[in-house]
């Protein structure tokens, strides 16, 4: 970061809300019907309709805004946002303007990994609005009549705004993927990127050090980012592409019209597209459709005392209760509700929070991808798992053969005690691990010479020797007996 | 006062194409609609409590329960163009 530069992002996220129906009217939301076979008057805007809000709706976007730590407004209203395009029939969007239901939140950010700084972004806003349909061009004759299909045309969003808080690439794809995992806890969205569930757009522009101060150049828009990587590196080519143009033409933000770029995943870069409305273009006006919203002090505490425990404060809660590090409660935190429950079973059970989260980070949550089940439903439950790491702490089984005996556990569905049993695994006294180990020193001159030279990892030989001749020895313990008996010749 | 550009602006907007005479019509229809309008503003209104709807209502909610949606023959049955599965509208490119 030797650059003389600062990067300034900020996010404006789009979440389709996990209702059944529409915002204003009771069509289906669901994904990947036939075109055109979800809509009604409402939707596609005929004359004379009456939109009416859908109550589900209206509370997700309440539990999410605070959980972002929004202020909550007690009178919200919704406008209308005029513009023409194919796929928005009445000529118009439902949105908020002025008086959005909440605003002034915010989100932590933080990088398991260390890169940055944990850090605050603050949330400008968010507030509830209908989508617009989809539209499909003829990409290769660009010819042809466009389609369009409005089975979308209605369906809930919640558009969150950030504040131009994040400093690096990084720091947005931290704060996407913890807003992802916020949305994801809560339950208001399935968040699926592929079928436009979350939709990413991009502020962007650098603040230069110069001679006279820090110049702040203008501000971009880019689109089109289908994946919290594309938005990373979208990110990470536009500060290069502005501090070449800023070298080039040395433009101030006020002084061109603010940009919209399309990201093109393939080419990886960006490409300019039409400039953007002026907002008052846009020409907002309350819809005398829709009456206000008011919601109360009980409402909003009822709200809150429901939301549970959130991602920050579990990844918290693992790490002081079980010693494990941000990394490892990021996995587990992660990787959702279910897995964490599996987790607190097994540490419980075994009272060792690293041991439990090593055997549910590596074999227990590789199993779930192979047989594509929820922890939930996952056959081995944290009990049977906790029989075998308990065998592991015993000294009853080293952890190598412990993996084989996991594996075996999964294929048969039989206990730890049996499947050991039934491989013949059993601690080995430890007056016969000092025999073996003696035999062992004796038989091998020449490594003992080695391991007295220096070479303590010559101790290796003699275990894969004393392995063959009885496979349930610890090799641990094998290995602290070589260097003691070897130390006192 | 609203302008014969204000205008032209407008119909931009509106995607309306107005020939010279019509938009010299519509400046004019729309000076006299504006400035009727803003007869309101000689009134005070410093004590008058800012009002978002006529209406004395607010909370008017459905349930999310699911409906049927029109058959897609009688949705397509007023579009100037379809294909029995999407409407069709002239190419929309580059945005």
């Amino acid at each position: 970061m030797s650059e003389p530069y600062t990067i300034i992002i900020g996010l404006e996220v789009h979440v389709q809300l996990a209702t059944r129906t529409k915002l204003f009217c009771r069509c289906s939301t669901k994904f990947g019907a036939p075109p055109n076979t979800q809509t009604c008057p409402i939707c596609i805007g005929m004359p004379g309709t009456l939109p009416v809000m859908n109550r589900e709706a209206f509370a997700l976007g309440l539990k999410t805004a605070i959980a972002l730590n929004c202020q909550i407004a007690r009178f919200t209203k919704w406008d209308r946002k005029q513009y023409y395009y194919p796929d928005l029939p009445k000529g118009y969007q439902i949105s908020q303007y002025d008086l959005p239901f909440s605003q002034d939140g915010h989100l932590e950010i933080s990088d398991p990994k260390g890169r940055f700084k944990p850090k605050r972004i603050g949330i400008i806003r968010a507030h509830l609005e209908e989508d617009a349909g989809k539209s499909m061009h003829d990409e290769v004759s660009g010819q042809a009549d466009s389609k369009i299909d409005l089975n979308r045309t209605g369906t809930p969003l919640l558009e969150i705004v950030s504040q131009p808080d994040m400093r690096s690439p990084a720091e947005a794809k931290a704060y996407l993927q913890e807003l992802k995992l916020l949305l994801t806890y809560l339950g208001v969205s399935d968040c699926n990127m592929q079928e436009g569930s979350l939709r990413v757009d991009a502020n962007i522009n650098l603040h230069v050090d110069t001679p006279e101060g820090k110049v702040a150049t203008p501000i971009v828009e880019v689109k089109n980012m289908n994946s919290f990587r594309a938005v990373e590196r979208a990110m990470e080519y536009e500060a290069v592409r502005h501090w070449e143009v800023w070298q080039e033409t040395g433009q101030r933000l006020g002084q061109v019209p603010k940009q919209t770029r399309g990201w093109d995943d393939t080419a990886m870069i960006t490409r300019g597209q039409r400039h953007k409305e002026e907002s008052s273009d846009y020409r907002y006006f309350p819809d005398p459709d829709l009456v206000p919203v008011v919601t109360t002090d009980e409402e909003l505490a009822a709200v809150k005392s429901s939301l549970g425990e959130l991602p920050a404060q579990m990844r918290t809660r693992l790490e002081a209760k079980y010693g494990i590090k941000p990394y490892d409660s990021d996995v587990l935190v992660s990787a959702g509700q279910g897995l964490v429950d599996y987790y607190v079973e097994l540490a419980d059970l075994v009272g060792d929070g690293k041991l439990a989260s090593n055997w549910v980070q590596q074999d227990v949550m590789r199993t779930l991808n192979e047989q594509k089940v929820e922890p939930a439903a996952f056959a081995m439950r944290p009990k049977q798992l906790g029989e075998l790491l308990t065998a592991i702490q015993k000294g009853e089984i080293d952890t190598s053969r412990a993996r084989e005996v996991f594996l075996e556990m999964v294929a048969s569905g039989k206990s730890a005690a049996d499947v050991m049993k039934a491989q013949g695994i059993e601690k080995v006294d430890e007056s016969e691990l000092i025999a073996l180990c003696q035999e062992l020193i004796a038989a091998n001159p020449k490594i003992v010479a080695d391991i007295q030279g220096g070479k303590p990892q010559a101790a290796g030989n003699l275990i894969g020797q004393a392995k063959k001749k009885n496979p349930n020895i610890n090799p641990g313990r094998f290995r602290e007996l070589v260097v003691e008996l070897v130390g006192k010749m | 006062m609203l302008s014969r550009a204000d205008v032209e602006k407008v119909s931009l907007l509106a995607r309306l194409e107005l020939t010279p005479e019509e938009l010299e019509r519509m400046t004019a229809q729309m000076v006299q609609i504006v400035g009727y309008v803003e007869q309101l503003a000689e009134l005070k209104t410093d004590d008058v409590q800012p009002m978002a709807h006529a209406l004395e209502v607010h909370n008017v909610f459905a349930a999310d329960e699911v409906r049927p949606s029109l058959p897609r023959e009688a949705a397509l049955a007023n579009a100037p163009h379809h294909d029995k599965e999407f409407y069709l509208v002239p190419a929309v490119l580059g945005e």
